[in-house]
């Protein structure tokens, strides 16, 4: 299993748009994603639902997590999108 | 079937023809089985998918459509809509409760919204709780396809329809296409509601408050929308057709006589020259050449730009949108207007607590004093815009000296601030007031010494004068600007400020009504702001009176002591200058 701890730098937090942009990216890959905030709740981080359900705002640390075949690869390149804001910066 | 005619209020005139356009929640049949055979769980599933595809397919032809149209903040909630049939968390679930439960597709479909719902509930952040909604939506979409009975999407109308519903937000009228809306008509409201706002603006003609005769519309019937007299008509025989017929032409070419004075500017028979402004709020509401039309903005609605939105706009955006505004009027003077919310406008993304007496209590600049932060960054984009146009400010329901000092404090703190940044604006910024609260009338002298104009919201100030819920059915007769303590209050108000050498204008429906526009004119009144609608027919309207027989009129009707008696005698002089 693969773990990296991440901030959200988004103005708004992880709203509707970043969340999809997540999702979809977590969708691409076998592996078992979490995303985990510091009181343990965790959210599968290939539902968009889940995430927004989560209610990160922008500095809000999290765990991410991944298991499976290609979980290298996943974290990688999900850890990308968090550093990026998703797009939105 | 035989003709039925159902009465409500007509909000915004004309005639029109078209199909019922039933806007609600979809008719999902109760009786469902709540469990499957376990021999049922694949068919079932596949029942789910299909229902699924279906869905899918609506939406992404609502994104594709919605698109360059509404912008990319509204296909987000399409598209967070589109995604929630993919996700683990929903449909996911929703599989899993037909697999393991073998619950019934229907079943499984509300114990997951339940779940949900009971989830989103506990979250603190509104902009999360609000997201309820969406999955809500797609649940019911798929429960219509399950059912296969018709689901009403706004989105998808391409027909010109009449659209019928309880009652219509902000929020549903954004995603309307304005060009297929015939006519509007609403089981509740009255004249001064967010439908009859925006009916007139848009020149869509409107009933409102039709009460339980409502419930004889249906999907897809052949209506007469009179949006004059506040009358629809259902299954109309040939006889009244050709009636309303005629009618639709005269008022056609009634407004084709009223063209010519579209671009004149507003002048009085004896040549006195009158300030002329339209209110607006929503962006559709500055349609093409307006700018050409009108004097000036008298009054712009912010509360719109919040909420039309799913969270609070930050500065800049706010920024953009006045900046735009100003820029758009090319100089001429724009009245903008702080946050104006609480009483019956609400927002989605901020949870008010519930009140009694929402219309006496914390609303508007009162809540903006309470919300310092919220008030401050309003005020920051709208003194920043000032740099791009004649922008002046308005507070909304000052009732005390106090709060238009606290208010102007921070506003000139806010412009301290802005200066100490380097930004520009205009330093000669006008600050003025809302007049609409009887305290301000009785204390009009002291108010003119410190304000820079006042402009009287017509709408709140009878509410607020006649003591009559606007709102409720039972009373609405006794809401009338025409009534002497109205007529007194509106006088005093402007000789008050006059005397101070203060301007007043006015931006509620009084201003654009032509009955009232001889007293207005004998009091003197210095800028009259209406709806977009009605700007033509008041230059007309002015083009036929004279200051002289207008203050004599006035004299006269300050000695009456009802309503009726003033209306009559209005009636009386206008019908003189008006027969043809």
């Amino acid at each position: 299993m693969q773990t990296r701890v991440l901030t959200i730098i988004n103005e708004e937090g992880l709203h509707l748009r970043p969340a999809q942009v997540l999702a979809n990216a977590a969708g691409q890959f076998a592996a078992d994603i979490y995303v985990e905030v510091a009181d343990g709740q965790e959210a599968n981080a290939k539902s968009v639902l889940g995430i927004i359900a989560l209610g990160l705002e922008k500095g809000a640390e999290v765990k991410l997590s991944a298991d499976g075949e290609d979980e290298e690869q996943a974290v990688a390149k999900l850890a990308e999108l968090f550093e990026q804001g998703f797009g939105e910066q | 079937m035989s003709e039925q005619r159902i009465k409500g209020i007509g909000v915004s005139e004309g005639i029109r023809f078209g199909k019922a356009f039933i806007y609600g929640a979809p008719a999902v049949e109760a009786a469902y089985p709540q469990r499957i055979e376990p021999e049922q769980v694949e068919a079932e599933l596949e029942r789910l998918e299909q229902a699924k595809r279906q869905s899918a397919a609506e939406l992404k032809t609502i994104i594709a459509k919605s698109e360059a149209k509404l912008g990319k903040d509204k296909t987000a909630i399409i598209e967070g809509q589109l995604s929630f049939l993919d996700d683990p968390a929903f449909y996911g679930d929703i599989r899993s409760q037909i697999k393991r439960k073998q619950a019934s597709a229907e079943q499984a479909v509300q114990t997951v919204l339940a779940k949900l719902s009971a989830l989103f509930e506990k979250m603190n952040n509104a902009y999360v709780k609000e997201r309820i909604h969406d999955v809500k939506d797609v649940a019911d979409r798929l429960m219509s396809h399950l059912q296969q009975v018709f689901y009403p999407d706004l989105a998808s109308i391409t027909e010109p329809i009449i659209l019928v519903a309880e009652d219509l937000t902000p929020s549903v009228t954004v995603q309307l296409d304005r060009s297929i809306v015939l006519g509007f008509v609403t089981r509740v409201g009255g004249e001064t509601t967010h439908t009859a706002i925006l009916s007139r603006s848009l020149g869509i003609p409107a009933v409102v408050g039709t009460g339980a005769a409502f419930e004889q519309l249906g999907h897809g019937d052949e209506l007469i929308l009179d949006g004059t007299e506040g009358v629809i008509v259902l299954n109309a025989d040939a006889a009244t057709r050709s009636s309303y017929e005629a009618r639709q032409q005269e008022e056609q070419s009634a407004a084709g006589k009223l063209a010519k004075y579209r671009l004149l500017p507003a002048q009085t028979e004896d040549g006195k020259l009158i300030e002329l402004a339209v209110n607006v709020g929503m962006p559709e509401e500055m349609r093409e050449g307006l700018v050409d039309e009108a004097d000036g903005v008298g009054l712009f609605r912010t509360e719109f730009l919040f909420m039309n939105a799913d969270r609070f706009p930050d500065e800049e955006k706010q920024f953009a949108v006045y900046k735009q505004l100003a820029e758009a009027w090319q100089g001429k003077p724009i009245v903008i207007r702080t946050l104006d919310i609480g009483g019956d406008k609400e927002l989605s993304y901020w949870d008010l607590p519930h009140e009694d007496n929402p219309f006496l209590g914390n609303r508007a600049i009162r809540l903006c004093l309470n919300e310092r932060e919220l008030f401050r960054t309003q005020l920051r984009a709208i003194v920043r815009a000032s740099a791009f146009g004649t922008v002046k400010i308005m507070f909304p329901m000052i009732s005390s000296m106090q709060e238009f000092r606290a208010a102007k404090q921070l506003t000139l703190e806010v412009m301290d601030e802005l200066k100490g940044q380097g930004i520009t604006f205009d330093e000669k910024l006008e600050i003025g007031i809302m007049a609409e609260v009887p305290s301000v009338i009785q204390l009009a002298d002291r108010f003119a010494k410190e304000v820079d104009f006042f402009s009287i919201g017509t709408n709140d100030l009878v509410q607020y004068t006649l003591a009559v819920d606007r709102m409720n059915e039972k009373v609405a007769h006794l809401y009338d600007y025409f009534h002497p303590a109205v007529i007194r209050s509106i006088h005093s108000l402007i000789q008050a400020a006059h005397k101070e050498g203060k301007w007043v204008g006015m931006c509620g429906k009084m201003a654009g009504d032509p009955l009232a526009a001889p007293l207005l004119l004998g009091m003197e009144l210095d800028e009259w702001s209406m709806d977009a609608a009605s700007v033509t027919k008041q230059k007309f309207t002015l083009s036929r009176l004279n200051v002289q027989d207008s203050a004599k009129l006035l004299g006269d009707v300050l000695d009456l002591d009802t309503a009726e008696e003033i209306r009559q005698q209005v009636k009386a002089f206008h019908a003189a200058r008006f027969s043809e």
